[in-house]
């Protein structure tokens, strides 16, 4: 089962090129995510992680190279398309992004609004919201405000809102950053807990070497814009390059 | 040389903008008649601008028609014109000074707010989170608020003229003991739709800059915190000489026209 899982990834990069001006961020990245794997990708501030994976969602138009999810090329995708394709894919993003005019309730309920004929929703909506507010533990917080929870609560409330429409994919950018340790450990253990319940192949980009010794199956090295380095956490440990002990001496 | 080079590139970034607000304004028309409806979202963001607007345009109106009054009275009384107070203030608050007036006040208070909510909405990704949950965010933030502006403006625009002309007959009553009847009497026999028409449609024409100008700077805001000020100042900066232009066209093909 596992060997077929590896054939063919749900998730592919190829040759992914992406300049501002002169400044070249990614120079031909690659990348495939199998199902059911945790993929983290780390680099360091600045290299190009965030551009990557905003990238693969067609929020950020790269230069040339190939985005296949799910056997779609997203480059070639139409607007419908790219967004009915959007709803097998959860983005958690870095700063939590939840909508701060909007209740907790009204933030889940929006991704649901436009997609409620594809997903036969009608009437559910409600028990969707309270099981992904359960499944993070904050079904309490329902009719809070954003700005009354926690740097935690928020973050849980955006993995809440990026499971809403039980994706298959699901992407990370920076997922403990600006957290405290012991939250950030909480995160990495319902980020875990997740992938057991709702079975999804997660990209997780980070610079937290303690979150991609926790969660990672395979990880890759973003360095000057190429897949420096790749493998599991211990074959990266151990291997002797200057550039890969850089990341984890510190 | 340089000071060539310089000219070159201001003007550069200057058509660079102009190209960008008219792509942003073509894809408004584009995006406003096409389904799905954010009807509840509109309804929100006209509660919002309307109501939340409301107070601060009476007051403003008030003191407006007050202050008029008050200033153009000894003038009037020194050419033994006072009679003509209530079809001078009339005309002048309904063709001209109520909506610029008003216009500006909401740009400053419409415009600011809509440039700085949807610039800390895109810094904090907020917007990239809604193009990502397949919402699109032109259609829910900026289409919405546009034309609730653009239906708003018209209406708080004729609260403020109507207050504005309490104001001035309040003052007329009280220091020229004209009665409440007999002003607005010689106000209507004075104002003709030639002077209505024209201003309410040039109030549908600020409300649209006031709301394209705002969304345009926030949607694009960028540098973070910083670029949401700027974003909130360059709104009502950009607004308000934008309306000051729309009121010069306004009143010239006026003046071919009535």
């Amino acid at each position: 089962m596992e060997s077929e899982n590896k054939i063919v990834p749900v998730l592919e990069l190829k040759d992914l090129r992406k300049s501002f001006g002169e400044n070249t961020v990614l120079n031909g990245f690659n990348l495939k995510l199998y199902k059911g794997e945790n993929l983290v990708v780390m680099g360091k501030s600045g290299s190009g992680k965030s551009v990557m994976i905003k990238c693969l969602v067609g929020l950020i138009e790269a230069d040339s190279g190939s985005i296949r999810i799910k056997d779609h090329d997203i480059t070639k995708l139409g607007q419908k398309e790219l967004d009915i394709l959007r709803t097998e894919i959860g983005f958690l993003f870095q700063g939590s992004a939840l909508y701060d005019s909007m209740t907790v309730r009204e933030n889940l309920e929006f991704p649901l609004r436009r997609h409620k004929k594809k997903l036969e929703l009608k009437g559910h909506t409600e028990t969707l919201v309270i099981e992904a507010l359960t499944n993070v533990g904050l079904a309490d917080a329902i009719d809070l405000m954003p700005a009354e929870l926690s740097g935690g609560m928020q973050r849980r409330v955006a993995l809440a809102r990026a499971l809403i429409l039980k994706p298959k994919i699901i992407l990370y950018d920076e997922p403990t950053t600006g957290l405290d340790p012991i939250t950030s450990k909480e995160i990495i253990q319902l980020m875990r807990t997740i992938q057991d319940t709702y079975n999804t192949s997660s990209l997780i980009i980070t610079h937290d070497v303690d979150c991609a010794r926790v969660i990672s199956n395979r990880m890759i090295l973003l360095v000057d814009g190429i897949n420096y380095a790749e493998g599991t956490y211990q074959e990266l440990i151990a291997s002797q390059d200057p550039k890969v002990q850089a990341f984890f001496k510190n | 040389m340089g000071k060539t080079k310089t000219i070159l590139d201001n003007s550069k970034v200057f058509f660079a903008e102009v190209g960008d607000i008219s792509y942003f304004t073509a894809r408004f028309f584009r995006e406003v008649f096409k389904p799905p409806f954010e009807f509840k979202e509109l309804l929100r963001q006209c509660f919002n601008m309307g109501n939340r607007s409301l107070l601060l345009v009476v007051v403003t109106g008030f003191i407006l028609g007050l202050v008029f009054t008050l200033q153009s009275r000894p003038t009037l009384m020194e050419f033994g014109a006072e009679s003509w107070m209530p079809s001078m203030v009339g005309i002048s608050i309904v063709r001209e000074i109520g909506p610029v007036i008003i216009a500006l006040i909401c740009a400053g208070r419409i415009g600011s707010g809509i440039g700085a909510e949807l610039g800390s909405m895109r810094v904090t990704e907020q917007i990239d989170a809604m193009e990502v949950s397949g919402t699109n965010p032109f259609k829910y933030l900026v289409v919405t608020r546009i034309v609730a502006t653009t239906l708003m403006l018209p209406l708080l625009i004729i609260i403020g003229d109507t207050v504005a002309l309490l104001g001035s007959a309040l003052i007329e009553n009280l220091k020229g003991e004209v009665s409440y009847l007999l002003y607005f009497n010689q106000v209507f026999d004075a104002i003709t739709y030639a002077d209505i028409i024209p201003a309410t449609i040039k109030s549908f024409f600020f409300g649209f800059a006031i709301g394209l100008v705002g969304c345009y700077k926030g949607y694009y805001c960028s540098k973070g915190t910083v670029g949401v000020g700027e974003a909130s100042n360059a709104a009502v900066v950009y607004t308000s000489m934008l309306l000051f232009i729309i009121d010069f066209i306004a009143v010239f093909i006026t003046d071919i026209f009535f």
